[in-house]
């Protein structure tokens, strides 16, 4: 079983990040699971999602607490929420920034990837949220399951008329994420 | 079909696949998705009922009482202060005998304000007349919704179906969602043996003096226990066209148990991962899940569990002023006088606190010292100063 946690401010769309990313590992033929922190919903404030993937039914329910992969949707959390806490050290974290992954000093064993998700959601969407973004990265860096999977699930979770321009953000970010591997 | 959908979502479409042919709700918290999704399904015309909104969790209710002794199929859903404010229209609709299924998402109860996973609200009205399922996965939620409709019309009882608010209402996971046909099947159209009809009028729910109010009050209670008769046969039915069964109980791994932990809803599913864990590094644990707590299985409880020497039940909810869980008090007198087994009450998430692995290996841990030596009755686990107690 891999072990997901998502990193972000209310508003980015992180909740929706773990659920997309469970409908793509169901997708992707395996077992899937995603929950949110259950957080009081506030924009701007630090909010925790989770996802797992295993190839059996998920009967777990509780928290993430040694995650394999960590999404950091938002730099300035670092610091302020302890982001690499509990990450395996064979796992990897993938954090949206334009640093690059040593400028970060993260205190963990796992691999550092970054990624500019802002940058590119401000050329494809328009508008800085980076949820897509991050998955596209995601699939690309860990192989967890395909693009087309990913492209599906965008497809199922988001509506209609935002789908296909998030579409594109997942393509773009799963070319891109080949380079930072 | 199969498919990946948040447990609100599987809800709802249980609820469809019911024909539910009116659905009355208060849409502000403590609310859920699943009034949300059948507002959209009455809306598109996916779903032909009366969705009727109104301005509080009593009238929701009382909605459903009245639509309900007309003879149709009726649903809500709450929880929390939404079930509290419902408490006068509980007994109302037991009292009547009117079958409505009602999912409740527990949630905690203020004060202090939580708007966070517990099942002290349904535990609180335990003894309000209705059936009481609870449910471990969303799969189990969809089909009990179906199986409760079936069971709550046979008897004439309404039906609760009470499902981990957060902890399954909000996560995403795999659910089978039946073929309507296949339903369709199992369910029949609701056929009342009374109602209310202007062409034949009738009174429902007259006053009964002292002279009847109790034989009113026997009937219900043999209804009740009839229940958990149908309750079994009806999913042993439901398992032959869909596959699912669950039982009145459910023993996991118990047959050579050294002892064992009993628990109700969501956390059975990572107590059973715990048992395994702990099975591999030689402590040979169980878990009983009770799935039917109204009308409470008695029967299957002290068969599954009067030959272990230490129990622990480990639940979401306190009885203040006796202390332990609701359960555990049921599971104690239900063994009185069939085993001598020490029986330890667990009290753990209470407000959403979450419950990791390490907690109920705790639990584990206290029932195999509770057969060397002196443990109290009562452990709070999961709180900050866990050696206090």
């Amino acid at each position: 079983m891999k072990e997901i946690r998502i990193h972000g401010r209310g508003g980015q769309g992180s909740v929706t990040a773990a659920e997309i990313l469970a409908i793509a590992a169901f997708y992707e033929g395996k077992y899937s699971q995603a929950f949110p922190s259950f957080g009081v919903e506030r924009r701007g404030a630090p909010v925790t999602a989770f996802a797992r993937i295993g190839n059996s039914f998920i009967r777990t329910r509780c928290q993430i607490y040694e995650p394999d992969y960590v999404i950091v949707q938002d730099s300035t959390l670092i610091g302020v929420v302890d982001v690499t806490r509990g990450l395996k050290d064979d796992g990897a974290i993938i954090v949206n920034t334009e640093k690059d992954p040593e400028e970060l000093n993260l205190n963990t064993k796992a691999r550092v990837y970054t990624v500019d998700a802002t940058k590119i959601a401000l050329e494809i969407l328009k508008r800085p949220i980076v949820n897509t973004v991050m998955l596209g990265a995601f699939a690309g860096i860990t192989k967890e399951f395909s693009l087309e999977s990913l492209v599906k699930a965008v497809r199922k979770r988001l509506p209609p008329k935002i789908a296909e321009v998030n579409v594109k953000a997942v393509e773009t970010a799963y070319e891109i994420s080949k380079e930072v591997i | 079909m199969r498919d990946i959908v948040e447990g609100s979502r599987a809800v709802a479409e249980a609820v469809k696949l019911c024909r539910a042919k009116v659905i009355s709700a208060y849409p502000i918290t403590p609310q859920t998705h699943i009034v949300e999704y059948l507002a959209e399904f009455v809306a598109n015309g996916e779903l032909d009922a009366e969705f009727v909104r109104v301005e509080s969790e009593h009238s929701a209710l009382s909605v459903c009482v009245g639509a309900s002794a007309t003879g149709v199929r009726t649903f809500t859903a709450t929880s929390s202060q939404g079930l509290a404010l419902m408490f006068e229209v509980l007994f109302i609709a037991s009292g009547l005998r009117l079958p409505i299924v009602m999912v409740n998402a527990n949630r905690a109860l203020s004060a202090p304000i939580s708007i966070w996973n517990d099942q002290s609200d349904s535990t609180a009205v335990r003894d309000c007349g209705w059936i009481q399922v609870y449910v471990e996965t969303n799969q189990e939620a969809l089909d009990s919704v179906i199986q409760a409709y079936k069971v709550a019309e046979k008897v004439l009882l309404p039906f609760m179906v009470c499902m981990d608010g957060f902890v399954l209402t909000h996560t995403y996971e795999p659910v089978d969602i039946p073929d309507q046909r296949l339903v369709d099947d199992y369910l029949p159209e609701y056929d009342p043996p009374i109602k209310l009809d202007p062409e034949n009028p009738v009174t429902i729910g007259p006053i009964a003096d002292p002279n009847y109010y109790m034989e009113f009050k026997l009937v219900q209670d043999e209804a009740m226990n009839e229940a958990k008769r149908v309750l079994k046969d009806e999913d042993e039915k439901f398992g032959e066209i869909f596959g699912r069964r669950y039982g009145l109980i459910e023993e996991y791994r118990t047959d050579d148990a050294d002892v064992v932990l009993v628990t109700m809803g969501s956390l059975a599913g990572t107590i059973k991962d715990v048992v395994d864990r702990m099975r591999e590094k030689g402590k040979n644990v169980g878990l009983v899940r009770v799935r039917l707590y109204r009308p409470f299985p008695k029967d299957e409880i002290v068969r599954a569990l009067k030959d272990f020497e230490v129990i622990g039940v480990i639940e979401k909810d306190n009885c203040f002023g006796f202390g332990g869980g609701a359960l555990f008090h049921d599971v104690r007198s239900a063994l009185y006088g069939k085993s001598n087994a020490k029986v330890i009450g667990f009290v753990a998430g209470l407000g959403g606190r979450d419950i990791p692995y390490w907690d109920i290996e705790k639990a584990y841990e206290m029932c195999y010292e509770a057969r060397v030596k002196e443990v109290p009755d009562v452990v709070w686990i999961g709180v900050r100063d866990w050696f206090r107690r």
